[in-house]
């Protein structure tokens, strides 16, 4: 706007003169000197008395007593009753398998869709567990990642007694006993998993893609997603190095945040997504992109598109939501009854019917394939889809290829989200 | 037209005080009561405003880690970390706010202005007009602007098709999709207090003008725009400040490298739990923003902003 420098000062010039306006007016600064009130002796104390209240008050550490199994589970008994803290669309809205566990055992369950995300979740919860309250649950389910480590590091988690836990001894598979993140499931058993690969879409993209290195591939500059989390991004720079997650430093991790920078600078990558990128890969916004394989076999089965998935020759990522007691649980005993029971093969397998997403159970693969042959019509043919989907049934090939996270301690947890961050943040 | 000239006498305020008259018989109960009636305001601006500023610049001189706890030891690092690491997104929300302000101004006071003068009966319809999409959330708006903007959407890939743009041309997740995204949302903030000023102005000053030999312009740039610099510095405030700070466009429109200092912020408190640092940038940031709005307020004239903010 030219002009506005020159007429700025005033449209219409102060009508008063300097000499009258040193009569007429009272000089603004001798006013405020005289109306103010003067910081007294006493305003100055209170200050400093403030000072000194905020150095004294910190904010507290958060970490709860280390609990051993035998303590935690002394005295406790089944009450009949039960809380379940769990991720929307995870169990359909008859919430068959709880009405079959309350007649099985007769324990009610009060059910609610609480979660939504992992940190929000998490913040929402925390302040009651370092509080050693309730948090109203006795059973939730959270993912693999950082909050999962931050929840171990702090002792929030009741230690699981595995004698109370029969049907996960004999029906959980190998692959989801013992993972690095939580040796000998000491706190968590898998309620679902999933796999972190690639899904490309291949009305743009018209050659084969195998695997991390094609996400580097300057030939899709500027239609490649990745993850925004820390853990996934890292993962994939990891594998591309030929190193494995579950293993990995400090030197390796300086590398894979050196991989993801120069894929960032080359202008590669799109954006940084945390869980939206399925739409923008359906439309074209993006040709290729980390994705999670559940979310892939939902959006072909319900919008019909086309999209390819697939684990990385380098190898992918085996995530799980994960099933645990908060040691304030009120009802521990019943909460790990139900975490049992889910681990029946003819459970699993209808739970999997409704989420499609991986169980921990190999045996509800035989369940739903005999429950295919028994249907017809339509529900034949989901079922049938479902069994033959490699997306909810890897195979064993597949599941050579699938890692487990980076199992961080506490003392590296900060170091690890900051470095991944400033690449995903920049 | 009076109101907008300066007053010709000191304003009766500053004159005499009011209830502090010493010929007048004041009782305690009476002298007390402008007190006990501004008590709720200064309760509030105690409780939510006072009393978080102050433990937050605790928490920002602080270190420890979630674990041991956070202890008060008066880190002064932690502000040199903040701006080392983080003076990028710093300097670019800045940036992507100006430019969404200018946007904004650019496109506001011409809406305003015509409004204002060749609105007519119609002055309130077309406000509801301008502030209707206001009547859906934020994030949603947002988003739709994802569809909009997409690759092969409805505005870029007509243009494609007919030649207009390269194949490989995208707007969605770069740095003008932000800036668009954030001079759309925060429009109607810059609209309503030029707006305002403008409709209270006599229009007979342009008469006035033009019988003086001012062309249409020059009765323009002469006095209309002075007198209504007003309410483009409550609109400048009023649309930079929120758009530098809001991380939801950066989130929905940005890309891989337009992340600005809000999301930086909620990761630092969220996933890093990293309380000083978060309280740091907070701090640093609301820094800035106070010099910058010092600073402009002195160039157009200290007097002015006081006229802005009485209003």
């Amino acid at each position: 706007m030219p002009g506005m420098k020159r007429a700025a000062p005033r449209p219409f010039p102060e009508p008063h003169c300097e000499e009258n306006r040193s009569v007429s007016r009272t000089d603004p600064a001798l006013l405020r000197g005289l109306t103010r009130t003067r910081p007294s002796r006493r305003t100055v104390l209170g200050a400093s008395a403030l000072a000194m209240v905020l150095s004294a008050c910190g904010v507290r550490g958060q970490a709860a007593e280390e609990l051993s199994g035998a303590d935690f589970w002394e005295g406790k008994e089944s009450s009949g009753k039960l809380s379940f803290a769990n991720w929307p669309l995870y169990m359909d809205a008859e919430r068959t398998q709880l009405k079959e566990f309350t007649e099985a055992t007769g324990i009610e369950v009060d059910y609610d869709e609480a979660v939504a995300e992992n940190k929000s979740f998490f913040g929402k919860v925390r302040p009651k567990l370092a509080d050693g309250d309730s948090i109203g649950y006795d059973l939730m389910v959270l993912s693999t990642g950082v909050e999962l480590t931050e929840l171990m590091a702090l002792n929030y988690l009741a230690p699981l007694d595995h004698m109370k836990m029969p049907n996960f001894d004999a029906y959980a598979g190998q692959r989801y006993k013992n993972a690095t993140y939580d040796q000998g499931n000491r706190f968590t058993v898998p309620y679902a998993s999933g796999i972190t690969g690639i899904a490309y879409n291949p009305k743009y993209v018209d050659r084969e893609i195998t695997g991390i290195a094609d996400l580097w591939d300057p030939e899709f500059k500027g239609k490649v997603g990745m993850m925004a989390d820390a853990q996934e991004a890292s993962n994939f720079a990891l594998l591309l190095d030929g190193v494995e997650p579950g293993g990995s430093g400090k030197k390796d991790w300086e590398k894979a945040v050196s991989r993801l920078e120069e894929q960032r600078e080359a202008g590669i990558v799109r954006r940084y997504y945390e869980q939206d990128y399925i739409q923008p890969l359906t439309n074209g916004d993006l040709w290729i992109s980390m994705a999670w394989s559940g979310d892939v076999f939902q959006q072909n089965a319900e919008e019909g598109t086309e999209l390819e998935f697939i684990v990385p020759e380098e190898g992918g990522t085996l995530w799980s939501d994960l099933m645990m007691i908060p040691y304030t649980a009120k009802n521990p005993v019943d909460a790990i009854m139900l975490m049992d029971f889910l681990y029946e093969p003819r459970i699993a397998a209808g739970l999997t019917e409704y989420i499609n997403f991986i169980p921990p159970v190999p045996e509800a693969h035989q369940e739903i394939k005999e429950k295919a042959e028994a249907a017809s019509g339509d529900e034949k043919e989901a079922l049938e889809e479902l069994a033959d989907s490699p997306l909810v049934f890897p195979s064993d090939e597949d599941y050579t290829r699938l890692h487990d996270y980076v199992p961080l301690g506490a003392a590296e947890l900060k170091e690890f989200t900051s470095m991944f961050l400033a690449v995903t943040q920049a | 037209m009076a109101e907008n000239l300066p007053p010709p006498t000191p304003a009766p305020a500053e004159a005499a005080p009011p209830a502090a008259g010493a010929s007048r018989p004041a009782g305690r109960g009476r002298r007390a009561l402008p007190y006990l009636l501004a008590a709720p305001a200064w309760l509030w601006l105690a409780l939510f405003f006072l009393v978080p500023i102050c433990s937050m610049l605790s928490i920002s001189l602080m270190s420890g880690d979630l674990y041991q706890g956070y202890v008060l030891t008066w880190e002064f690092g932690n502000y040199a970390d903040a701006v080392a690491t983080y003076w990028r997104q710093l300097a670019r929300s800045l940036a992507y706010g100006g430019c969404a302000t200018l946007l904004c101004l650019a496109v506001g006071y011409p809406v305003a202005y015509w409004i204002a003068f060749r609105g007519g009966a119609y002055k309130n319809t077309y406000l509801l007009l301008l502030l209707l999409p206001m009547f859906v959330s934020f994030v949603l708006r947002t988003i739709s602007w994802k569809a909009l903007l997409a690759d092969e959407g409805v505005v870029l890939g007509p243009l494609k098709d007919i030649g207009l743009l390269p194949e490989a041309a995208h707007v969605l997740n770069t740095a003008p999709a932000v800036v668009l995204g954030l001079a759309y949302n925060f429009l109607p903030f810059m609209v309503l207090p030029v707006y305002a000023v403008l409709e209270r102005m006599d229009h007979r000053v342009v008469e006035a003008a033009q019988d003086l030999y001012a062309g249409r312009v020059r009765a323009f740039v002469s006095v209309v725009l002075p007198m209504s610099l007003p309410g483009v510095f409550a609109g400048v405030i009023m649309t930079f400040i929120p758009t530098s700070a809001d991380y939801i466009n950066a989130q929905v429109l940005g890309g891989a490298h337009n992340t600005m200092v809000g999301k930086i912020i909620e990761s630092q408190y969220l996933v890093n739990n990293a309380y000083p640092m978060a309280a740091a940038i907070t701090f640093v940031l609301m820094a800035v923003l106070l010099a910058g709005i010092f600073s402009y307020a002195r160039a157009l004239g200290t007097e002015q902003v006081m006229e802005v903010q009485a209003r």
